[in-house]
């Protein structure tokens, strides 16, 4: 019975032991996702600093407010609430993964991976709509003067303050053909752009309710870069997470970690899925909530 | 709930039983739902606040301290209860935890910095202040941290 010692009597630095009793590559793991950690949060905190230091900064509930098939409606935080429910959701199946493992039960590991390797793609198509929707979505802008119609792209995003209307009125009479086209498309759909782009100046002028236009400011110029950055970088780690959960699924299945005689390796995996969990929950905190 | 010690070097497994261990992930997910609901809750507070007329900054701050509190909770369970952490030994926890202390000083100083910044800018360059600030942004701002003058 001297080998079911209890906890606080095993001195683990008297030799013969390893002293954290954890394998080599699970506290490896550990170490790497601990400058992750720092990787992501020097990241997250030169956006909170550049926030810090300007005036106006976008907000997130203009911003996010779409979601798929959903149209214009404004539904702010909707969309990213699912994608979040999604990699927690992930995250226990990942937990049930390894704790199959623990019971060296095969079948069980590669279910939960598969429902793992499933919730890893399922967040990164939300996230492939949600950037395709900021980058084409179309916002009518007042810039230099005019107005112009943009999506979020690194350099020019359209999440600044409301203009008001004398300097909209104002502006309209400054701007170009292709924009005015761009302008009357977003809210006339029953028109072609090439009926449109034949009419002239003063006649779509005539279309457009300046009322009904919402136009913005550019919105402070690092938001897009920073976003773009910190969520695509977060994404690639998600990807990397999938790929690394389909190796492991492979290798279940062909009998590697049977053979081998236990699934630590399951456990590394996991390890690695958790902490892109966690950072999205900072992600999360910082894009979209405040 | 000690490892047996198999190979005599290292215990491997936190051997846990199977309906512990469902009845604590069930109870880790229940509550990281609930959490990311309240978050949720919060933030659409915050929504409707700025849309009305007069938002309390106050308010907001503290809204949006308390999403930052319900965060951190949530990063904790996630790390203690998903990664196992917690039931590691707790010299290993402290190799990855203290590190992590960093970021205390880390987030204070370069928020503080970006205010700092925010704050020289808008005392010296009032043409730009004035232009990012025809909305009524909190009173006394640029005399927080003031260069005596």
């Amino acid at each position: 019975m001297a080998t079911t010692a209890a906890a606080t009597k095993t001195n683990w630095w008297n030799g013969g032991k390893s002293p954290f009793n954890v394998e080599y590559g699970k506290l490896m793991m550990w170490y790497f996702l601990m400058s992750d950690a720092f990787t992501f949060g020097a990241f997250l905190i030169s956006y909170g600093t550049i926030r810090f230091s300007q005036n106006v900064w976008a907000d997130p509930n203009v911003v996010f407010n779409a979601f798929p098939g959903a149209g214009h409606t404004n539904l702010p935080l909707a969309f990213v609430s699912v994608m979040t429910f999604i990699l927690i959701i992930s995250s226990v199946t990942m937990v049930l993964a390894v704790h199959a493992g623990h019971n060296n039960d095969k079948k069980g590991v590669m279910k939960w991976l598969a429902w793992t390797i499933v919730g890893g793609l399922a967040f990164l198509g939300c996230q492939a709509w949600e950037w395709h929707h900021l980058i084409t979505g179309e916002h009518v802008v007042l810039m230099d003067n005019h107005l112009d119609v943009i999506g979020q792209t690194t350099r020019v995003n359209p999440w600044g303050q409301m203009v008001n209307p004398a300097t909209v009125m104002n502006a309209l009479q400054n701007t170009p053909h292709d924009a005015l086209v761009k302008i009357v498309g977003s809210h006339h759909h029953e028109m072609t752009e090439v009926q449109l782009a034949a009419l002239s100046d003063s006649q779509l002028k005539g279309m457009i309710d300046t009322a009904e236009l919402h136009v913005r400011e550019t919105g402070p110029v690092a938001f897009g870069g920073f976003f773009y950055g910190i969520t695509g970088f977060h994404g690639f780690h998600v990807f990397s997470g999938v790929i690394i959960n389909i190796i492991m699924l492979v290798m279940t299945s062909k009998d590697v970690f049977t053979n081998k005689g236990h699934y630590l390796m399951i456990e590394k995996a996991g390890l690695y899925w958790h902490f892109v969990d966690l950072v999205w929950v900072f992600v999360f905190l910082c894009f979209y909530l405040i | 709930m000690e490892h047996q010690n198999i190979s005599s070097e290292i215990t491997y497994q936190h051997h846990i039983e199977d309906t512990e261990f469902k009845k604590r992930i069930r109870k880790t997910t229940i509550l990281l739902s609930v959490i990311t609901m309240i978050e949720l809750a919060i933030g659409l507070t915050i929504y409707t606040m700025h849309k009305g007329e007069h938002p309390s900054a106050l308010l907001v701050l503290m809204f949006k301290g308390m999403v930052c509190i319900l965060t951190l909770a949530k990063a904790y369970y996630i790390v203690s209860v998903f990664m196992h952490l917690g039931d590691e030994i707790r010299n290993m926890i402290m190799t990855v935890v203290v590190p992590l202390m960093l970021f205390v000083w880390f987030i204070a100083a370069f928020l503080w910095d970006g205010n700092a910044f925010r704050t020289s800018r808008n005392r010296y360059d009032k043409f730009k202040m004035e232009k990012t600030m025809q909305h009524p942004i909190k009173q006394g701002d640029t005399t927080q941290h003031g260069f005596g003058g």
